[in-house]
């Protein structure tokens, strides 16, 4: 009898740990306020939308949460508790047959572990071949046409003094600019302004949906020569932005939503790519990172409060700004609904085993899915860790934390912010608009970054709680590019010359 | 040029890999992770040298010709060995993993075998190494141009191309027998990838008399193939059972 209960996707490269610990992020979700929200100098107000639409997104956490964990353990508990009595008048067999199950069970779950790993490699490694590809054959996106009012200093100055000091106060005024939405941000949410952050929200994605979009098509076409009409354009746009507000707000099939964002961090990034001067966006993502790094870690780093305020209400923060690997199936608390409340046995795309009984809506509970942890733990510390049978959950419906979980285990996946993937997608494509070892410092700035992400993703393994995914993988991919444009593409250029091979 | 030599020569250099890696690599997500922190590996292995070689060279007379060509040989054989020595990390950093994996397990058996994860080490240096040597020349080579104008050899691409293939399998080769040597405490085996490599970084040195590079690098990794292969469990026995469709067990069809 394999028991389906929620099993915790859950690795550690801890030697003591008996059972297998999740991977699991505790539940803060939102980090911290995305930088990406600048967007283009001519829409001011347009920032503030970007803000909180981008302030969800740099974190990083697993879905997998304490609740489960302790669930998980439960089960464990009483399996090895069985086994144990029954050593005394039961064959050896049953033991072995318990112990096969979790052997069974461990492999599984370690799988699980490092398939969150390539189901988070395989949309940042998308997003930046998008942006790397765009970067290389449309043109307009190395070109300079001016800059953001957030960089008001421009860099073509005399002095390489002068240039380095307009650097630093462009990206001070950025980062100020950065700050001051978080702290906006937490503090509309602390208010209770829904209305105000869901508006923002709304705008911002459909700026970039249609927008940014029809810029983005229309250099494209211009690069290949392709003669359009306005109107077969305009059905395009319209068709491509209703449907991502569609899947990004609301309800879609995952693919098709992770499509859509791994697409507006892609155009988010390319802006970011264009307006940015050269030393003003290095500053700036060396900056980001740190800034990441306090404001998640910190206690009163805003995106920590913000988390933890959310974390009080029990509510889930905004929709869809963060990229989830698979579909979660949680229910807002404000809303009884009792359809929704079905909605499980979602097929997570990524594991074939998984019942195939699909319900109708395969909506994109992404966003409550920021939550599901917290609540998920609120639950268990008022009603304790339970099974999620049928009865239980029809238990907990009626309780006033109506939160319910997927039944399918492997349901559960890991989030990440898009604001990761748009600055991981800045830094390469810089890389590759910029550097003169062209495609071998690409490649190396993108190694450097999956490994962080890898390697952050396995801190988030062994500490259980939010953390920011910029700060390693960002360093990694500056020292990286720094290194291999300065140093390593002279060496390669020679052996090239000589056609050596190393 | 442009897209026939293009096509031609990534598909030269990257095809077996690319095979390789879809089928044995491209499932398992653990081992997709080996593969990159392999590249990795490989990646700051060759950001070290360069250091190494930078300063040498800004520290001498740019104008000197050979002491210039000098030095670039020692950066190419300080590499091999650098290289050699990440090998070595990594192997010492799976070790370590292997261990975490068994304590997770219950019964003691991690998912993936040391010799699994020397396989998949040795084609992430590989490819890594690989796609270094040969991605900015296919991107020139997507370009217009006529190769060796100037008097060098026409078969630039062409003899990169091969010579990227048979670098990405000896790495995967020296993966295997580097991490079977760590294993089992056997230092000449160690002591033999090392100079391979070196021979076969060295043998580049006659170029553009490929017929002194490529023909000594395929001699020599038709040899680490036979041995690897011999080291992972194979034998003579198990080819011939393999190539005539045979079932372990069963006896030998009269046609054979």
């Amino acid at each position: 009898m394999v028991n389906h209960e929620q099993r915790t996707e859950c690795w550690s490269w801890h030697k003591h740990l008996k059972r297998k610990d999740p991977f699991c992020a505790e539940i803060s979700d939102f980090q911290r306020t995305a930088p990406m929200t600048e967007l283009s100098a001519h829409l001011p107000q347009f920032q503030h939308g970007q803000l909180t639409e981008n302030f969800p997104d740099n974190h990083l956490s697993n879905t997998n949460d304490n609740s489960e964990r302790r669930r998980h353990d439960n089960s464990e508990r009483r399996r090895n508790d069985n086994a144990e009595s029954e050593t005394n008048g039961q064959p050896q067999n049953n033991m072995q047959q318990v112990v096969e199950q979790d052997e069974e069970d461990e492999e599984l779950t370690l799988k699980y572990g490092a398939k969150h790993v390539i189901m988070l490699f395989v949309p940042v490694t998308l997003c930046m071949v998008v942006v790397v590809a765009t970067i290389k054959s449309v043109s307009f996106y190395t070109r300079k046409d001016g800059q953001l009012i957030y960089t008001p200093f421009t860099e073509e100055t005399e002095t390489v003094g002068q240039r380095a000091l307009n650097s630093i106060l462009n990206a001070a005024i950025m980062i100020s600019v950065i700050i001051v939405m978080t702290i906006l941000l937490v503090v509309l949410y602390k208010y209770r302004c829904y209305k105000v952050i869901h508006g923002w929200l709304i705008i911002s994605s459909l700026l970039l949906l249609f927008f940014f979009s029809f810029i983005y098509l229309g250099e494209v076409f211009k690069t290949y020569n392709v003669a359009m009409d306005y109107i077969t354009v305009a059905l395009m746009i319209w068709n491509f932005g209703v449907v991502g507000m569609i899947c990004i707000h609301w309800k879609g099939p995952l693919r098709l939503q992770q499509a859509y964002l791994i697409m507006i961090s892609a155009l988010m990034a390319l802006v970011f790519i264009k307006y940015l001067p050269e030393w003003t966006a290095w500053l700036i993502l060396a900056v980001i990172s740190v800034y990441d790094l306090v404001a998640v870690l910190c206690p009163k780093g805003p995106l920590r409060m913000l988390v933890e305020t959310a974390q009080e209400r029990n509510e889930t923060l905004f929709p869809a700004l963060i990229y989830s690997s698979t579909m979660i199936w949680l229910v807002n608390m404000a809303e009884e609904d009792p359809e929704a409340q079905r909605k499980t046995s979602k097929n997570s795309t990524y594991d074939k085993q998984a019942p195939a009984n699909q319900t109708q809506n395969e909506g994109a509970e992404a966003d409550d899915g920021g939550f599901s942890q917290e609540w998920q733990q609120q639950r268990d510390n008022r009603i304790g860790p339970i099974e999620s049978t049928p009865e239980s959950r029809a238990a907990v419906q009626a309780l006033p934390s109506n939160s319910q979980t997927s039944e399918d285990p492997e349901e559960r996946g890991v989030k990440l912010g898009l604001g990761d993937f748009i600055f991981y997608s800045v830094l390469v494509g810089k890389a590759s608009a910029t550097a003169s070892g062209d495609w071998n410092t690409t490649l190396a700035c993108f190694v450097a970054i999956l490994i962080g992400l890898c390697l952050t993703l396995l801190l988030l393994a062994i500490f259980k709680k939010a953390l920011p995914a910029l700060p390693i993988s960002i360093t990694f991919g500056l020292v990286f590019y720094f290194a291999t444009d300065n140093l390593v593409q002279p060496f390669m250029d020679q052996l090239a010359f000589h056609q050596f091979y190393i | 040029m442009t897209l026939a030599v293009f096509f031609g020569c990534t598909f030269i250099a990257f095809g077996p890999a690319l095979g390789l890696f879809l089928f044995t690599i491209a499932r398992d997500p653990l081992r997709i992770i080996i593969l990159i922190a392999g590249a990795f590996f490989w990646l700051v292995s060759l950001l070290l040298s360069s250091l190494i070689w930078f300063i040498a060279v800004k520290a001498s007379n740019p104008q000197d010709e050979s002491l210039q060509k000098g030095l670039l040989i020692f950066g190419v054989m300080f590499s091999v060995l650098l290289q050699e020595a990440f090998r070595f990390l990594y192997y010492k950093l799976l070790r370590k993993a292997i261990e975490g994996l068994v304590a997770l397990s219950e019964d003691g058996c991690s998912p993936i075998s040391i010799q699994q994860m020397a396989y998949v080490a040795g084609v992430g240096f590989g490819l890594m190494s690989g796609a270094f040597s040969m991605i900015n020349l296919l991107a020139d080579a997507l370009g217009p141009g006529t190769v060796g104008i100037h008097g060098d050899s026409q078969l630039y691409f062409l003899t990169s191309a091969f010579m990227t293939m048979v670098l990405i399998f000896l790495h995967t080769f020296w993966g295997i027998l580097f991490f079977h040597g760590c294993e089992h405490r056997r230092w000449w085996e160690i002591t033999a990838v090392v100079v391979m490599h070196l021979a076969v970084s060295g043998s580049t040195f006659c170029n553009p008399l490929y017929v002194g590079s490529l023909v000594p690098s395929y001699l020599l990794m038709a040899t680490a193939a036979a041995w690897a292969y011999l080291l992972s469990g194979g034998s003579a026995q198990n080819l011939r059972r393999f190539l005539l469709c045979l079932r372990s067990g069963a006896s030998p069809q009269p046609a054979s």
